[in-house]
């Protein structure tokens, strides 16, 4: 608690100030445009961020993160089409809302209840990241595999869609990361005889080709769409009686997104939908969801943004993405040479409060930006997709091949975009795959040395508290969706 | 999600082998399938040398678990049938084929070249007809992007036809 003061220490650095500037827009253009996101756009904007210093970089990820989140809202309420998918619990009432004359109203409540969503979820950030890192102290090798096995089946049990094909979407994801020289014996895996595959597969051309490849095949099948845009004068505040009816919804909210943006999962998605759902639950009217209820709005705008800071908690205390978007960061905090995980609490906390502070003005400054420039933001929309999508084919292809200069990266990049589509088409999230790629190399070096440390006896898992812990809790957390769908069967 | 189930136009009526979870998941285990035989082709670390498990141990593992998740999901499937995915749209197959213009055009022409064509191809198929934007989007993008990654970040492009011109 004594490094809270470096929390400010952002304020007194203009580079910081100017990067956090535009990561702030460039989060809210890319929040605005349907299919994009922080995801994909934390992925593209990573090969620029080469040319800056550590913090730099990962302050100018987490505003993309935190004001891309806000952004998706805009489009939400505008097109009734989410700019990204933790804004499509927003589409339910912010559209009709719009609809009914007060686009204004509507954003302006999204964009303030976006603000506290976030601003919490960073306090939460900034009490409960220290106390997880002092806590994984204790953790061993067999601890970090069982914690690993856990993040992915909490992962398939509360992410989106079946939880079997998020399984085995996970289980794709650590396959991936299996190819290449073996770590402990330098044994070729899956390399085919192609050199470059010695290296493995990189995290850019998967998450590139997963996200912005398949959404580009995806935009193809979309071409005749019609998107019906509500006129939007200007944001206006929430008045006195807005709030009245939303200050318990947002607290609530912020601390439902804030609990779900620690587990790892799809953090916001996930986080708005139970936001919305409680909202709804909890009115006095519930029978106005739908049809452009204000709580509606708030509901889900304050559990989407309190996700942001919410899974950045495991991925700075512990290494493990709480999101697809903290992966991305996690990807730049790793090729910056910044190992997350207690250590870094303990020997950079300069650098890690820096984040903090950052996602607390990032929040600020998307609200002033959010405020005055929505209309700008939303005009955005209006870049046709038959011009916008190869100019980020260029990007994507041009970012995949300037981190290793490899062509064969470029191919991946474009083999997992068809993979990616066709992932979605049937029903398997992506996401999976990008936490398993992240999480593999984790999850097979930590089991290869536990059983190294165990002299091959398996059982000894089950000596080991945490370790066990964290398995019982994966067994929950596999039979939760089996659990509920049990419960749904029973009430038909 | 997809996994929308006893929703109307789920494929119920169509014949076992033209369900998309039947092509789905006969995808999903024949790849992983072949996989599984790639990985008993892995070198063996002899027992004096290893520590722990055989490198071809853990993706045999994953790839069992795999297969296996995949037979669950379609037994599954057999009672909540998957929804009936729209035909794909020739849009889709020009944007795939746009692809495959660029892989080849890149590795035996031109990284710049490809990505131009690749533009111009989508463009166009995607509806845009007016020269001035194709233009933009074809040539004055890339070349933007090109030299922007060629002067601040200091990458250094593919050799191919129009990129030597810039290397000189």
């Amino acid at each position: 608690m004594e490094n809270l003061g470096l929390i400010f220490a952002p304020l007194f650095s203009y580079k910081l100030l100017i990067v956090l500037f535009f990561g702030t827009i460039f989060g809210l253009i890319l929040g605005v445009l349907p299919g994009l996101g922080p995801t994909t756009g934390g992925a593209l904007i990573l090969p620029f961020t080469m040319t800056l210093d550590p913090l730099s970089a990962i302050v100018l990820l987490t505003a993309i993160y935190c004001a891309g989140t806000y952004g998706g809202a805009i489009t939400a309420i505008l097109i009734n089409t989410p700019g990204t998918p933790a804004a499509a619990a927003t589409c339910l009432d912010g559209y009709p809302l719009a609809q009914k004359g007060e686009a204004g109203r509507a954003l302006g409540m999204a964009t303030v209840s976006s603000v506290i969503g976030g601003i919490a979820s960073v306090v939460v950030l900034i009490f409960f990241a220290p106390l997880l890192a002092n806590l994984a102290y204790e953790f061993g090798q067999p601890e970090y595999f069982a914690l690993a096995i856990f993040g992915l089946t909490m992962l398939a049990s509360i992410g989106e869609g079946s939880p079997i094909k998020n399984l085995i979407a996970g289980a794709f994801g650590i396959l991936i990361s299996t190819v290449g020289k073996d770590f402990m014996t330098s044994i070729d895996r899956f390399t085919f005889g192609i050199n470059e595959l010695t290296e493995g597969i990189g995290f850019i051309p998967v998450v590139v080709g997963l996200f912005a490849i398949s959404e580009m095949l995806t935009q193809s099948t979309l071409i005749n769409q019609i998107f019906n845009r509500v006129a939007l004068k200007a944001v206006k505040l929430p008045s006195i009686d807005d709030y009245k009816k939303t200050w318990k919804t947002i607290i609530r909210s912020s601390g439902i997104g804030s609990f779900i943006g620690v587990l790892p999962a799809e953090g916001g998605t996930v986080a708005s939908l139970i936001g919305y759902a409680e909202a709804k639950r909890w009115s006095k009217k519930p029978e106005d969801f739908g049809k452009g209820s204000i709580e509606g709005i708030a509901g889900a705008e304050a559990a989407n943004n309190a996700a942001t800071g919410g899974a950045m908690v495991p991925t700075l205390a512990l290494g493990i993405p709480g999101s697809a978007t903290t992966a991305v960061i996690l990807t730049g905090l790793i090729i910056h040479g910044v190992r997350p995980g207690p250590d870094l609490f303990r020997e950079q906390p300069e650098f890690l409060y820096g984040i903090f502070g950052s996602m607390l003005i990032a929040n600020i400054l998307f609200f002033v930006l959010g405020f005055f420039g929505a209309k700008i933001f939303a005009r955005i929309t209006l870049v046709p997709n038959k011009l916008l999508w190869p100019m980020i084919f260029a990007v994507s292809v041009c970012g995949t091949y300037s981190l290793n200069q490899s062509i064969i990266d470029v191919w991946l990049m474009l083999l997992f975009g068809v993979i990616g589509f066709f992932m979605r088409r049937y029903g398997f999230s992506v996401v999976p795959v990008i936490i398993g790629l992240i999480l593999g190399e984790l999850v097979e070096g930590t089991l290869r040395q536990s059983l190294v440390i165990f002299d091959g006896n398996w059982l000894m898992f089950l000596q080991r508290p945490i370790a066990l812990t964290f398995f019982v809790l994966s067994l929950i957390a596999l039979s939760f969706p089996l659990i509920k769908r049990k419960k749904k069967n029973d009430k038909v | 999600m997809n996994d929308v189930h006893n929703e109307k136009g789920t494929n119920k009526s169509l014949s076992l082998f033209f369900k998309s979870s039947f092509i789905v998941s006969g995808v999903i285990i024949l790849i992983s399938s072949i996989l599984l035989y790639f990985t008993f082709t892995f070198d063996i670390v002899p027992p004096i040398l290893n520590r722990g498990i055989q490198p071809a141990t853990f993706p045999k593992a994953l790839l069992i678990l795999i297969i296996a998740l995949t037979l669950l999901t379609y037994f599954i499937s057999l009672k909540n049938p998957w929804k009936n995915e729209k035909k794909l749209p020739n849009s889709f197959y020009t944007t795939l084929l746009s692809f495959v213009v660029f892989i080849t055009v890149s590795k035996f022409l031109d990284f710049f070249l490809g990505i131009a064509l690749l533009s111009i191809i989508v463009s166009y198929f995607w509806g845009e007809r007016r020269v001035a934007y194709l233009i933009m989007v074809s040539i004055i993008f890339p070349l933007i992007v090109f030299v922007f990654f060629e002067t601040i970040l200091g990458l250094r492009f593919p050799p191919g036809i129009i990129t030597n011109l810039y290397y000189g």
